[in-house]
């Protein structure tokens, strides 16, 4: 039962906390802050369920988040639907488009997998900025009276807070509910021997297509509550390749296959991040410290945070998990 | 009474070299059939197809009266048939009792996790490697992880257990311990089709022989009559001359 893992109460505990401090504080540039935290989180720990459950390392996560921005930015504001459900929808779609994708790309294993994921990015980004009912590469822009329907700018900005923290304690709950499951398990024979797993009765193409499908929902869901928040989308930084590259990083430095270690990883990144981008001298400097933490991770502890702390204290495996 | 496994007909071809030809046999209910071959044989190949793994060119299986030669291989496992690999194939970083309880979460029962985890418990106790359930599959011997293999099949709850060479490399304290498993288990109500190349342990274990060389099938029959056929001695030998002069120095 997930009711009785501590680790549960601790995603709850965590979650209600980075809801309440700002709030309480009426903080908004804290709140801007945590809510890119929080994203960090959605994306590391739902590219975790790819690679650190699956084994299939996905290059182009961030496509799913792009789409789920730019589906729910247009049912939000050409269809003038409500932003609940505007983001709802928008994960079921992307969810369903990647679930007919992976059944074709999941073919492929490795580096050939890894080497498709980049080319689905690249070609969902040049269809989108010729697709003219998405504004082409111009993107697309919310209405400010849109704001209005939602009780005025600064309710739907904290509105729009809340549901992302939300749609961050629904990701590491799906982390640990797959991952104590009897689905979890056959992701994780897949991961160690794909053959192995094929013959001990997982039918791993089924399992792989549904977790494809699974990791792209809150990613988009989360799309369509930031692009509505950020009041515009364009295809540059709704499918940024560098985001891309640095969920991998999180996952790494947090420690990929547990659920902890994804949010930490997002978490501690994106804290390291914006300190960086926002330090006069060290400014553009971010991406060669993430290169350079990338590999330090690799070669000294590929097991990330969480794998050093178990190493150091083998207890912590059955509560950290 | 219609056997529980029946092959007919069975080819493989890889380019230009056939690795299996033309090969029937079939195997009843509570029975160890052997299967043995000099090196490249086809023995490997024949199991492929048997659990599908890879397909046969021509011919069919058919398992417990239903024709699985187009089934993929978690199919097959669901139906009750079940395998070791000749190369050891242990989810490297998952515990033993993992590796083990996934094959009872998948096999015919496809269990759920607690009652998997229990069937796993007993099947690491009955294959002796209860005492390394909570060790991670890596740190195994190759014994260890040969056993593994067999406790993995076995949590399937299988009708049949294809076992490929689960004696190979192991000393002879390791191989009177296996013999022992393989025993039991078809005590246990479980057929079982094996290929094997210690010799002595074959001989005594199966019920029945088959022989394969150069993908055809070359004999089939009690062990001892296998045994003295002078074209199983010559696939072995070579030299047909050689085996009977070894016979008459016997």
């Amino acid at each position: 039962m997930i009711l009785r893992r501590p680790v549960f109460w601790l995603i709850l505990i965590f979650a209600a906390l980075m809801a309440f401090i700002p709030f309480h504080a009426n903080d908004v540039s804290m709140r801007e802050d945590l809510i890119l935290v929080a994203l960090a989180v959605i994306l590391a720990s739902n590219l975790n369920l790819m690679i650190g459950y699956t084994g299939y390392v996905n290059f182009g996560h961030i496509v799913f988040y792009g789409l789920g921005g730019y589906v729910g930015l247009y049912l939000a504001t050409v269809r003038n639907w409500n932003l609940v459900l505007a983001a709802l929808a928008a994960g079921l779609v992307v969810s369903l488009f990647a679930l007919a994708l992976g059944m074709g790309i999941l073919r492929l294993r490795g580096a050939y997998f890894a080497l498709a994921t980049i080319g689905v990015l690249l070609a969902v980004q040049s269809f989108v900025a010729n697709f003219d009912p998405w504004g082409r590469s111009t993107g697309m822009y919310v209405d400010f009276s849109a704001y209005q329907r939602l009780g005025g700018a600064r309710h739907a900005l904290w509105m729009t807070y809340f549901l992302v923290i939300g749609v961050m304690a629904l990701s590491m709950i799906l982390s640990l509910g797959i991952k104590i499951s009897k689905f979890g398990l056959g992701l994780f024979a897949i991961r160690e021997d794909e053959d192995a797993a094929v013959v001990l009765g997982v039918n791993t193409t089924v399992f792989k297509a549904i977790i494809y499908s699974v990791s792209a929902f809150l990613p988009a869901v989360a799309g369509a509550l930031m692009f509505y928040k950020n009041g515009m989308i364009d295809p540059s930084i709704a499918f940024e390749f560098m985001l891309s590259l640095e969920g991998i990083v999180m996952l790494m430095l947090g420690g990929k296959g547990t659920v902890v270690g994804a949010a930490l990883g997002g978490g501690l990144y994106e804290k390291l991040r914006s300190y960086l981008l926002t330090s006069p001298k060290l400014s553009n400097f971010q991406l060669v410290i993430a290169g350079a933490l990338l590999l330090l991770v690799v070669l000294f502890a590929p097991g990330g945070l969480i794998g050093w702390l178990y190493r150091l204290v083998p207890r912590a495996r059955k509560v950290i998990e | 009474m219609t056997p529980l496994l029946e092959v007919s007909g069975v080819s493989k071809r890889f380019g230009g070299l056939l690795a299996v030809s033309d090969v029937s046999f079939s195997l009843g209910e509570r029975e160890i059939l052997g299967l043995i071959g000099p090196n490249g044989a086809g023995k490997t190949t024949l199991f492929n197809v048997v659990n599908g793994v890879s397909k046969g060119d021509k011919g069919t299986v058919k398992f417990a009266g239903e024709d699985i030669t187009k089934c993929s291989p978690n199919q097959v496992v669901h139906l009750g048939l079940a395998r070791t690999h000749q190369i050891v194939k242990p989810l490297q970083d998952m515990t033993v009792l993992e590796n083990v309880t996934v094959g009872a979460c998948f096999g015919r029962e496809y269990l759920s996790l607690k009652p998997a985890r229990n069937v796993a418990l007993e099947v690491l106790e009955r294959v002796g490697l209860a005492k390394s359930a909570e060790m991670s599959a890596r740190s195994l011997t190759i014994a260890g992880k040969k056993r593994l293999e067999v406790a993995r099949a076995l949590a399937a709850r299988p009708k049949l257990l294809l076992l490929d060479e689960v004696l190979a490399g192991l000393n002879p304290t390791e191989i009177t311990h296996m013999i022992g498993i393989v025993r039991d288990i078809r005590d246990s109500g479980i057929s079982v089709f094996m290929i094997e190349h210690v010799m002595q342990a074959i001989m005594s274990l199966s019920d029945r022989i088959v022989v394969l060389s150069f993908g055809q099938k070359l004999a089939e029959g009690k062990p001892e009559e296998v045994a003295r056929d002078p074209q199983v001695i010559e696939a072995y030998l070579g030299d047909p001359d050689i085996a009977e002069k070894l016979k008459e120095n016997n």
